[in-house]
């Protein structure tokens, strides 16, 4: 009979503990599940706020929405506006919320609040359909300026780009030839420019952006001008030529539609207020999952009951993990091979100070009790269950006499589970009986630091964190007893128990 | 604190618990074969049929009710132990050795009331001393009278042989003498001296008590150093021979010798201790990787016998 080989085992064990790595990160990459329990992401809630004068009739109130601002990601969307119907409709490629009231009269003031998450790789793509530049009728004499400037721009460049910048450096005042002062006047400047864009054959927009400061009111947009280069959609200062979006510019409106309609209303006017919150990246990442369909993987679908069940049931792989070692690795005896896991359960809930109070206080009580009922020469089975309903009476004593006398600790008792402590009660008492106090306080003292251990290991923030959030790092934790599974090395207790050998060495 | 570093655990070729549970146990005892070896019962009728004799079975309380028999049949008895079927490491076993009026007498002299050991019965039956729990069977043996060479170098309780046997070789063994600490019962850890024994001779190597060297018995004050077993191979050969009833690769065969019927088998072990290394002061894997390395093994009990008597003998 051959030893068979260990190594598909050991390449059993290998995957079983790179799958779980491995998934853990990526669901850490991808859905932004954090490793630490406290981490903080910054979030902007944007509020717009709509005031109109209405005209005593039905209003319909449009006001265009983000859709994907470049380096931002939606979180959320809410409107506050009593008593109006409200939706958000897709048209022709962008968003707008719709207020609808069939009869309003006076000053009306509306509200939508957006949270945006910044986001680095937040991608555009690309536009469907393909945008397409539109030309222009020009009357003399700006026909003639028209085409000379923009021939004094292509000239000095080469692309889509270049030739933006040149051509919003030429209709710098600074810059200003005959040509450009005739096209410009103040108001119109920016149409102007998109016009000229266009007219060369090069897609361009208007776009409306808010400079994101912490805790600003009454902010309003500022207009960009957005070029298409063949691929995406480039955002350029219209005074500087500066290409790209800034950092803390969120891009509210971007395409040819309005910011805002008010039909059955006037004086309208739109304005923002933002703040910078900070939300537990956590908290972040769970609200996307249901945005994002990726929910099915985790436990925040569950309803809370059962989420706040499967919170204990997750950490019992750890407990596991440390009986496993301390049993395997270090040797130390316990009374019942789980019973300290089940004991470091009710300490998590209990905190450890009065749990153990409570528990060594019930365990003694019962062993003194179980010492009457030995010499009533009963069943095992009823002496069981005679010993279960003495706890539960122990239990139901000490909570009450807890209470009476102020100390909570006592109502702690009902966590431990009734049975294991019944069983442990009679292991004991057979095993005083038979081997001696000596052994008695062996084990319990093994047991209790074995349980001890594992609440620690259990109750650490991180471990209910990462239990929790990726259950697949419990893949980790079998393979890990798996491997002590096959640990045929000493343990720790060896080393001490068998040091008379070292005469014979 | 004084430790002992695993270097030199490996150089004396100590087995650990861990190995021995997954390189020995796991690898070499059919899972199916543990029911023989953890019910008392089960193993005297499979090593009936094999020639390996034991102590003489007087009743098998296996109900409630059979309690009440077992009081009219103990009535004109002078000894006799009373056994859990499945229970393990000792626990459970009571030994009356005799009767005091209404009471019975324990083997270390106390005494026991006929209602005590009727609840200690009651207890058997629940399955308090069996190894999951489960519901027991007693059985009542007729009580072993030790040689006395033997005898009188324990105190009070049955000196009995333990060997372990690999793949029906005997590869190492040892005695065990009850003392005052151990209350009659034979187990190293409650107190019992164990006396190594050379394979090849039968004579005693050295002793430990609570795993610390000794040369007297605590209790009889006799030296420990000239002990010898009469008829080794005759014993060794009935060790190999529970090879063949039970199928287990790694198991520690107890034996006993009795003064009128020679060597008996008390009971089996499909985890037998480590501290038979102490004992010996050897470590069992050099013996063990021997067999596994064995190109040809040999097929019956005589031949295992004599070759571990050759080459595990203590030179």
């Amino acid at each position: 009979m051959t030893p068979r080989s260990r190594l598909p085992f050991y390449i059993a064990v290998f995957l079983l503990i790179a799958a779980g790595i491995s998934l853990a990160i990526w669901r850490h990459i991808e859905l932004g599940i954090p490793w630490f329990a406290g981490e903080q992401r910054p979030v902007w809630m944007i509020e717009a706020r709509v005031d109109f004068d209405a005209e005593n009739g039905p209003v319909l109130a449009s006001l265009n929405v983000p859709e994907n601002p470049p380096g931002f990601r939606i979180l959320s969307e809410q409107a506050a506006s009593p008593g109006y119907g409200f939706s958000i409709i897709e048209k022709n490629g962008s968003r707008r919320a719709e207020w609808t009231k069939r009869d309003v009269s006076g000053r009306q003031t509306l509200y939508f609040k957006t949270q945006f998450i910044p986001d680095e790789s937040a991608i555009n793509r690309p536009p469907n359909p393909e945008p397409k530049a539109r030309r222009t009728f020009w009357e003399e004499p700006q026909a003639t300026a028209v085409r000379e400037v923009l021939a004094q721009a292509k000239e000095r460049s080469s692309t889509p780009e270049s030739m933006t910048r040149e051509l919003i450096r030429l209709m710098q005042p600074d810059a200003r030839t005959q040509n450009t002062t005739l096209l410009v006047a103040e108001e119109n400047y920016l149409d102007l420019l998109v016009d000229m864009l266009n007219h060369s054959g090069i897609p361009a927009r208007t776009a409306d952006g808010l400079k994101l400061e912490d805790a600003r009111r009454r902010q309003s947009l500022m207009p960009f001008l957005q070029i298409f280069n063949g691929e995406q959609w480039l955002t350029f200062d219209p005074n500087t030529a500066d290409q790209g979006v800034p950092e803390s510019l969120l891009l509210w409106r971007q395409g040819s539609a309005s910011l805002l309609d008010v039909v059955g209303g006037d004086n309208s006017e739109v304005s923002f207020s933002m703040l910078r919150q900070t939300v537990p990246a956590l908290q972040l990442a769970t609200m996307e999952f249901d945005s994002n369909g990726l929910g099915f993987l985790s436990f925040y679908e569950l309803p809370i009951e059962e989420q706040s069940m499967f919170r204990m049931l997750l950490l019992l792989p750890l407990g596991a993990l440390m009986v496993a070692f301390m049993r395997i690795v270090i040797g130390i005896r316990t009374s019942g091979t789980f019973m300290p896991v089940l004991i470091a359960v009710a300490f998590v809930q209990t905190t450890l100070v009065p749990g153990l109070i409570a528990f060594l206080s019930v365990v003694s009580i019962g062993l003194m009790m179980r010492g009457y009922l030995s010499s009533l020469n009963l069943l095992l089975v009823s002496r069981i269950s005679a010993l279960i309903i003495l706890v539960i009476f122990i239990t139901a004593g000490l909570s009450i006499i807890g209470y009476q006398m102020g100390f909570n600790t006592g109502m702690t008792v009902t966590f431990f589970p009734m049975v294991i402590i019944a069983w442990t009660i009679e292991r004991m008492s057979i095993l005083w009986e038979e081997e001696g106090a000596h052994e008695v306080l062996i084990q319990g003292a093994g047991s209790m630091f074995v349980a001890i251990s594992a609440y620690l290991l259990m109750s650490a923030p991180l471990a209910g964190h990462l239990t929790f959030n990726f259950p697949e790092l419990h893949l980790v934790i079998l393979g890990l007893i798996l491997l002590m599974g096959q640990y045929t090395g000493y343990k720790l207790s060896e080393l001490k128990r068998f040091t008379p050998m070292k005469v014979y060495d | 604190m004084d430790w002992i570093s695993p270097r030199k655990l490996n150089r004396l070729g100590m087995l650990n618990m861990n190995r021995r549970n997954v390189d020995y146990i796991a690898r070499y005892n059919e899972r199916s074969s543990y029911p023989l070896v953890d019910n008392k019962l089960k193993t005297k009728l499979a090593v009936a049929e094999y020639g390996v004799r034991t102590p003489r079975l007087l009743q098998v309380v296996r109900q409630q009710h059979e309690i009440s028999g077992f009081r009219q049949m103990a009535e004109d008895l002078g000894g006799f132990a009373i056994k859990p079927a499945k229970g393990s490491g000792g626990k459970g076993i009571t030994v009356i050795t005799g009767r005091d009026n209404d009471e019975y007498v324990k083997a270390s002299g106390t005494r026991i009331t006929a209602a005590s050991l009727e609840r200690h019965l009651t207890n058997i039956l629940a399955g308090l001393y069996s190894l999951a729990g489960t519901p027991d069977v007693a059985i009542v043996e007729s009580l072993v009278e030790s040689v006395p060479t033997l005898a009188r170098y324990s105190f009070q309780g049955v000196p009995d042989i333990r060997i372990v046997v690999f793949r029906g070789y005997p590869v190492m063994a040892m005695l065990r003498l009850a003392t005052k600490a151990s209350d009659g019962k034979a187990n190293l850890h409650q107190g019992a001296v164990g006396v190594g024994l050379d394979i090849g001779t039968g004579r005693s190597l050295n002793a430990v008590q609570f795993n610390k060297p000794i040369t007297l018995h605590p209790d009889t004050g006799l030296a420990l150093e000239n002990i010898e077993i009469e008829a080794w191979g005759e014993m060794l050969e009935m060790a190999s021979r529970c090879y063949e009833s039970t199928g287990l690769g790694y198991m520690g065969v107890d034996l006993v010798v009795d003064a009128h019927e020679g060597p008996l088998l008390l009971e089996l072990n499909a985890r037998p201790g480590l501290a038979i290394q102490m004992a010996n002061g050897r470590g069992l894997l050099p013996r063990l990787r021997t067999i596994e390395r064995l190109k040809r093994p040999h097929f019956t009990p005589q031949e295992r016998a004599s070759y571990a008597m050759e080459v595990f003998a203590a030179l």
